[in-house]
């Protein structure tokens, strides 16, 4: 076969002085050798590589240098003032009250999230459940839907008079109940109980699927040996699982940084009085509404570097000697 | 007497956790079907019990979503963007995510490098640059022509999702391309195929099952995504995607209380998401374990 594909290139390419026995033995490496190879690879590049340095390299750039400026919203002209941004950000409540307000989001969304779908997960896959399709299928519902949707679905839940909670609340004390969930005092936790909803499905789902390839044997033994559910969950399923626990985890606190954004523009815009502002909506109404983009780029830089410098010590902490199965 | 003991006690086991699984359940079905349920409720019946059953299937406010508050035009902008996003993806990554992965040249390390590094750009906070790269924009080309182009303009804002769409792809069609084997390639530039048809007519048909992958999350994204298209968009009037619009309304459901028009239009953002999911649920969930992580 192989001779044959060799006569019939020979045939083809004879002008060309390539020897056979060199395609024989280098494979694609001769095919290098044709014309137009790079002529092709820079026009499947051209058009991904151009629209990524626009969209995506220059803009990037520009948060790090317009922050060191201050640009206003009519003129086009721009003042180098160093690193006075950051200096007037360190003095500012409003955002010292966002970074609390997102720190108080990420461990505790992030805590309660991790914590209800691997014990969900363990259950779904490890016990002979009727229906198991059913339930993960009813689960990973609220990823697909749009945040805006989720923001309104709970808005109309959190409704202080007409709301679902306050009435099913009042059916159970008794009693009319007439809490302002999204009142100063209530909203952060209001909030905590949409992110945990739209997140829960998808990380069970990936970690049955994680789970599922733990070995059956492993869990006989261990009952064979007395090991009850809560030992083997501890003692076999978290520790073997781990590498895609730690994985999953700083990609979570990444993305819960910008979950919390597009909550609260969507549910609160970061009212009543700036009680449930985090970070990065800090930065859009200072960017985008207030069109002061030097002061708004400045807070995406702080932020930028608070989750690079999370995610480092996220990995430093639960690092493990990984075990193999 | 300790067999029984021990079977109750596992009953009891099995009854506590059907009853987690079914709370958890529940807590998820209930909120949207409520939805639903209050779209088709008229707008006297949202005072008072929110549990109660509509009294009737008021289908007039779908049509007041559709035509009043603009819901159509906004859905017919949605499918324009999503579908010219997705079309515009496709083109620009698969030829990409193929020389990357299976040529070498110079630059190929650096360039992979770059895309990856991409992964962990997120696109809030690059949005208002882009917004005032597009403002600049804007200004040159109305001293040159008059008017501008590029806000307020649902084109460049698919050209925008493709961009910023570009490093998932690139990384899930790319580690995807890398497991073929090479005789492919070989056997075709044998036959004489040029690199062009080879890549369209041999590579591509067999990334079929990753390429469905990456319409599926960039489908959702795309479609449910709004900071960039509320920024981007920006003129009141103007064209605005459904997500946009619906959180429009939400805003003005405060003043004017039109709620039955609100859940009518949630209930056409949420319908072709969740049809698509019913459809290719087993295809999601499993794809989404196709970035290679093991356990």
């Amino acid at each position: 076969m192989k001779k044959r594909r060799c006569g019939l290139h020979r045939r083809f390419f004879k002008r060309r002085s390539q020897s056979c026995a060199a395609i024989d033995r280098k494979g694609v490496m001769a095919m290098t050798k044709r014309s137009g190879r790079s002529r092709f690879i820079v026009l499947c590049l051209a058009a991904a590589v151009i629209l990524f340095t626009v969209f995506m390299i220059i803009p990037t750039l520009n948060i790090f240098r317009m922050s060191l400026f201050v640009r206003s919203a009519y003129s086009t002209t721009e003042e180098f003032v160093w690193l006075q941004n950051f200096t007037r950000l360190m003095a500012d409540s409003n955002f010292i009250r966002s970074m609390q307000n997102t720190i108080l989001l990420i461990v505790v969304v992030t805590v309660v999230t991790f914590g209800l779908a691997l014990i969900f997960a363990a259950i779904l896959s490890r016990e002979k459940i009727k229906g198991q399709n059913f339930f993960r299928i009813i689960f990973y519902i609220p990823n697909i839907l749009s945040v805006v949707v989720i923001s309104a679905i709970f808005s109309a839940i959190y409704d202080t008079n007409n709301g679902t909670l306050n009435s099913l609340l009042s059916f159970f004390k008794g009693d009319t109940v007439a809490i302002l969930w999204k009142g100063e005092s209530m909203v952060m936790v209001s909030l905590i109980i949409a992110m945990v909803w739209q997140a829960i499905g998808y990380y069970m789902v990936m970690y049955m699927a994680s789970m599922a390839s733990v070995p059956q044997s492993l869990y006989e033994s261990a009952s064979l040996d007395g090991a009850g559910r809560l030992t083997q969950f501890f003692q076999i399923t978290l520790p073997l699982i781990w590498t895609n626990i730690r994985t999953t985890l700083t990609f979570f606190i990444i993305s819960t940084i910008n979950m919390a954004f597009l909550f609260v523009k969507a549910m609160t815009s970061g009212g009543p009085n700036g009680a449930s502002e985090v970070a990065l909506s800090y930065m859009y109404k200072q960017a985008y509404t207030n069109s002061t983009y030097g002061y708004g780029m400045a807070i995406g830089v702080m932020v930028f570097l608070f989750s690079f410098g999370l995610s480092a010590l996220v990995n430093a902490v639960t690092k493990r000697e990984p075990l193999e199965f | 007497m300790e067999q029984t003991k021990k079977l109750s006690g596992e009953t009891l086991y099995k009854a506590f956790i059907y009853l987690a699984l079914i709370l958890l359940a529940v807590t998820i079905i209930i909120p949207v079907a409520w939805v639903f349920m209050a779209s088709i409720k008229q707008n006297s019946e949202f005072y008072g019990n929110p549990w109660a059953l509509p009294a009737g299937v008021y289908l007039q406010n779908f049509a007041d979503a559709w035509s009043k508050a603009r819901m159509g035009e906004f859905m017919l902008n949605s499918v324009i963007v999503t579908a010219l996003a997705l079309l515009i993806l496709l083109v620009v990554a698969l030829p990409a995510s193929y020389t990357l992965s299976r040529f070498e040249f110079k630059g190929r390390r650096f360039l992979n490098a770059l895309f990856m590094g991409g992964l962990f750009i997120n696109v809030n906070y690059i949005v208002v640059p882009i917004f005032l790269m597009l403002v600049d924009g804007d200004k040159f080309l109305k001293g040159i022509i008059g008017n501008g182009f590029f806000l307020n303009n649902i084109f460049v804002l698919a050209l925008v999702y493709a961009a910023t769409a570009l490093p998932f792809t690139i990384y899930l069609l790319s580690s995807y391309f890398a497991t073929l084997p090479h005789d492919f390639e070989e056997a075709a530039y044998i036959d004489g195929a040029g690199y062009f048809a080879t890549m369209v007519r041999i590579i591509f048909p067999m990334a079929q099952p990753s390429i469905v992958t990456v319409i599926l999350f960039n489908f959702l994204s795309f479609w449910n995504e709004y900071i960039i298209a509320m920024t981007l968009l920006s003129d009141p009037n103007g064209a605005k995607t459904l997500p946009v619009g619906l959180m429009q309304l939400t805003q003005a459901q405060q003043a004017a209380t039109q709620y039955g028009q609100l859940y009518a239009g949630l209930v056409l953002v949420m319908l072709p998401t969740l049809i698509l999911y019913i459809c290719v649920q087993k295809k999601l969930t499993q794809g989404m374990t196709l970035g290679g992580l093991k356990g």
